[in-house]
């Protein structure tokens, strides 16, 4: 009789499905690699800057998640397993919040996804507010992690993208420090892993949009929370998108629910996927608590 | 404990980098290629810090008199002795968030710094690292 082996020693096939979707953005083609799992209320989750839909991956295995929400996370144009469109050689990447905005409604379009929550964080965080200001009555709820109106710049983004500074390197030991220094170590270095593997100046590239076009100051208080709740969840341990800035941007907005994590830094669902559980479940429950679940 | 005092057990605590170096492999392994002159300020007390391929650190700790530097890290006595809390509280456990805060300065030719980033971090952590030990 062999004896059982251990959970670590066991294989296991996760229950994540990747697949391309070939669609047209603000008048290109772009070809977007989704991952998805689960049953239930669509759930499409924005990864961060300069990294990709990985970053979900352990609320894409949680089974108490996916008894009762699809979980999509979408890599935006140029990052992860997206193809940067044809072209793309003979340009400077940069996010704008239109081209942002435009992604995501046509990645809800085109699986058909009826009034879906959306989650983003850091800069997905930041969309998640416009969605909210201007798109609202298309989702079910929205949710920002580390989401601000704004927030103050911390460092020069020139050195994010220069051919004498290894820009995988520069990029994660920068973020570095927005991960809790309470977090696992394996998880801190695997969300630190996905910085380096991020094309050259993406990073940058979204910042652009972080830093330049998506100053919401003085526009969140439009926000009616009536026609689509809306949840914010900021880690303690984030400088970056400071607890401070995002109950700033709460107080400008009736109705919204507010949360700072503990242990918990800019990246709550990939650097301490456990801590980070305890926070996100309820607020799914509140989501599917919703009449008719929030349709 | 006055000022003075605080200051000077920092300065000791930071005196001991190249000692908890020495037992940190992966630490030398991951710096080998970082050489530099630098100036770590410690509250008032300043240090250059001279790296040797192989990441071999030799601390002096000053006044000194007209000696150069690439960059330099200037920290207050409050910023290095919370950056070494372990854990340290929000706000107070990295480089940047203490320069955001104002409890550092970084000045100088950058282009070293941002080369070997990480390693600068996790060298400069060190003292909160055998803290948690």
């Amino acid at each position: 009789m062999t004896a059982a082996l251990p959970q670590s020693q066991t294989t296991a096939i996760e229950p994540i499905i990747g697949r391309y979707l070939n669609l047209t953005i603000a008048g290109r083609r772009q070809r977007l690699y989704f991952e998805e799992a689960g049953d239930g209320i669509p759930l499409v989750c924005l990864h961060t800057a300069g990294a990709d839909g990985r970053q979900w991956r352990h609320l894409m295995t949680d089974e108490a998640v996916l008894r009762h929400f699809r979980i999509l996370a979408f890599d935006l144009p140029w990052h992860g397993k997206s193809n940067p469109p044809e072209g793309h050689e003979r340009e400077t990447y940069r996010l704008t919040t239109a081209d942002y905005v435009a992604t995501i409604r046509a990645f809800c379009t085109a699986l058909a996804l009826d009034r879906p929550v959306v989650m983003g964080c850091s800069i997905g965080g930041r969309i998640v507010l416009e969605l909210a200001i201007a798109h609202a009555a298309e989702f079910r709820a929205l949710i920002g992690l580390e989401a601000a109106d704004f927030q103050t710049p911390w460092y020069d983004t020139s050195w994010l993208n220069r051919p004498d500074v290894h820009g995988g390197e520069v990029c994660a030991a920068l973020i570095s420090g927005l991960i809790a220094p309470t977090s696992p170590p394996r998880s801190r270095h695997e969300t630190l892993w996905h910085y380096k593997q991020s094309g050259p100046g993406i990073f940058q590239g979204d910042l652009h949009f972080y830093r330049v076009d998506a100053d919401l100051r003085g526009r969140v208080s439009g926000i009616d929370t009536r026609l689509c709740p809306l949840f914010l969840l900021t880690g303690e341990y984030d400088f970056s998108c400071t607890p401070e800035d995002t109950k700033r941007t709460a107080a400008e907005i009736d109705g919204v629910e507010m949360t700072i994590m503990k242990d918990l830094g800019h990246f709550p669902m990939s650097e301490n996927p456990a801590q980070f559980r305890r926070y996100i479940l309820p607020v799914l429950e509140r989501i599917r608590a919703l009449p008719e679940g929030g349709r | 404990m006055t000022d003075a005092e605080t200051e000077e057990a920092l300065a000791r605590r930071f005196e001991s980098v190249p000692r908890w170096l020495d037992g940190d492999d992966d630490l030398r392994r991951r710096g080998a290629d970082f050489c530099t002159t630098c100036l770590i300020g410690i509250g008032t007390i300043p240090f250059l810090v001279t790296c040797e391929r192989g990441l071999r650190l030799h601390l002096s700790r000053g006044p000194h008199l007209m000696r150069s530097w690439r960059f330099a890290l200037r920290g207050s006595c409050l910023g290095w002795t919370r950056f070494w809390q372990a854990p340290p509280p929000p706000g107070w456990h990295d480089l940047f968030a203490l320069a955001k805060r104002g409890e550092m300065t970084i000045e100088g030719d950058l282009h070293p710094f941002m080369t070997h980033l990480q390693v600068i971090k996790d060298l400069l952590t060190l003292p909160r690292r055998r803290a948690e030990a």
